[in-house]
């Protein structure tokens, strides 16, 4: 069989496989109950993987996600409170981890910006409004007035030609 | 400001917008600057990569300045750097170079030591990131510059350049006194 053969069956292969690929998910975690495990579902869920900056631990392949929801998973088993293990991350990642950044100093412009942006925005737009409604539109002088009618009766016989 | 100066207030929002994207452009994301730096280095005891009998441990900083490098055999970009920690190590007397192997087969990594040269005093191995998690080692190379008090002056994110030690790491410690200086 050459390799042309061959390539439709191994990416039929690869798209069977790829299911198995990501099926990673939360079958190795065992846990007491179904409160515990949406816990831990939900807590990997605001947590943001390092590695793929745009996943959450939950959703990411990356081993360094791995290697996290097992600590994540490990603490949970050992009863310790979400607080204490967004703590131990944090301590050890920064604030970068989280999803949710607290509120402080060096988090005010994420927090503020885009309002503080929208309240100048909406600033701008209402003064221009505002302005719009108090320039009186001023009349036609009688010579204007004398042009249009002209300009429209040419507009009128040329519609007729 | 006169009104016929006014037409250019939307230039000059535009040209302040487009300067901090082009400032975005040279920022890596993938920098996220540690929360260690500036605190004692966290502790750990690991067996020493080529002899599992000996330990390495934070005890191994006291009273030397110490690099702590990340790598494994796997790592690419340790491979690029490697060369500039040989020469770290020939050059700087007065700075120890620990590795930490990590998430690593220790047989590659010994392998890869004896093929292009050993730079490191000694390596831990932690090949399950036992202590790589606790250290905030989210990839590897990682270069951790720690005084003889134990403490972490600077955090080298990506491998090591010519100039880096110049550069990033020496104005974050006083050889002298072999503690971190007080970032300004």
């Amino acid at each position: 069989m050459s390799t042309s053969n061959r390539l439709p069956a191994l990416f039929l292969a690869g798209l069977l496989a790829a299911p198995l690929a990501s099926a990673y998910t939360l079958e190795e975690f065992q846990f007491d109950d179904a409160r515990q495990a949406e816990e831990f579902r939900d807590l990997i869920d605001e947590l943001r993987c390092l590695v793929c900056q745009n996943e959450s631990l939950a959703g990411s392949q990356a081993e360094l996600a791995q290697d996290l929801r097992e600590e994540v998973y490990r603490m949970m088993k050992e009863g310790q409170p979400r607080d204490e293990v967004v703590e131990f991350l944090v301590a050890r990642y920064g604030d970068f981890v989280l999803y949710d950044p607290p509120l402080k100093l060096s988090t005010y412009p994420l927090w503020f910006g885009p309002l503080l942006l929208a309240g100048i925005g909406g600033f701008v737009l209402l003064r221009a409004l505002r302005k719009k409604k108090h320039t009186v539109e001023k009349d036609l002088s009688d010579e204007e007035r004398k042009r249009l009618q002209e300009l429209l009766a040419d507009a009128d016989q040329e519609d007729k030609a | 400001m006169g009104k016929s100066l006014k037409f250019l207030i939307p230039l000059a929002i535009f040209m302040v917008l487009a300067a901090l994207l082009f400032y975005g452009l040279g920022t890596d994301p993938r920098k996220v600057p540690s929360p260690l730096v500036g605190k004692p280095a966290p502790q750990f005891n690991l067996p020493a990569l080529n002899d599992p009998s000996r330990s390495v441990s934070d005890a191994d900083f006291k009273g030397k300045i110490s690099l702590v490098n990340v790598w494994a055999s796997w790592c690419v970009s340790c491979r690029a750097e490697h060369a500039q920690l040989m020469r770290l190590a020939r050059e700087l007397k007065e700075v120890q170079i620990l590795g930490l192997n990590w998430k690593d087969e220790a047989a590659d990594a010994i392998r890869m030591l004896r093929m292009s040269g050993n730079p490191y005093l000694v390596s831990a191995y932690d090949p399950d990131n036992k202590v790589g998690i606790h250290w905030g080692v989210y990839g590897a190379p990682e270069t951790f510059l720690v005084d003889s008090a134990g403490i972490i002056c600077y955090k080298k994110i990506g491998p090591v350049g010519p100039d880096t030690w110049e550069t990033e790491l020496a104005p974050t410690v006083d050889l002298t006194t072999k503690t971190c200086k007080e970032s300004s």
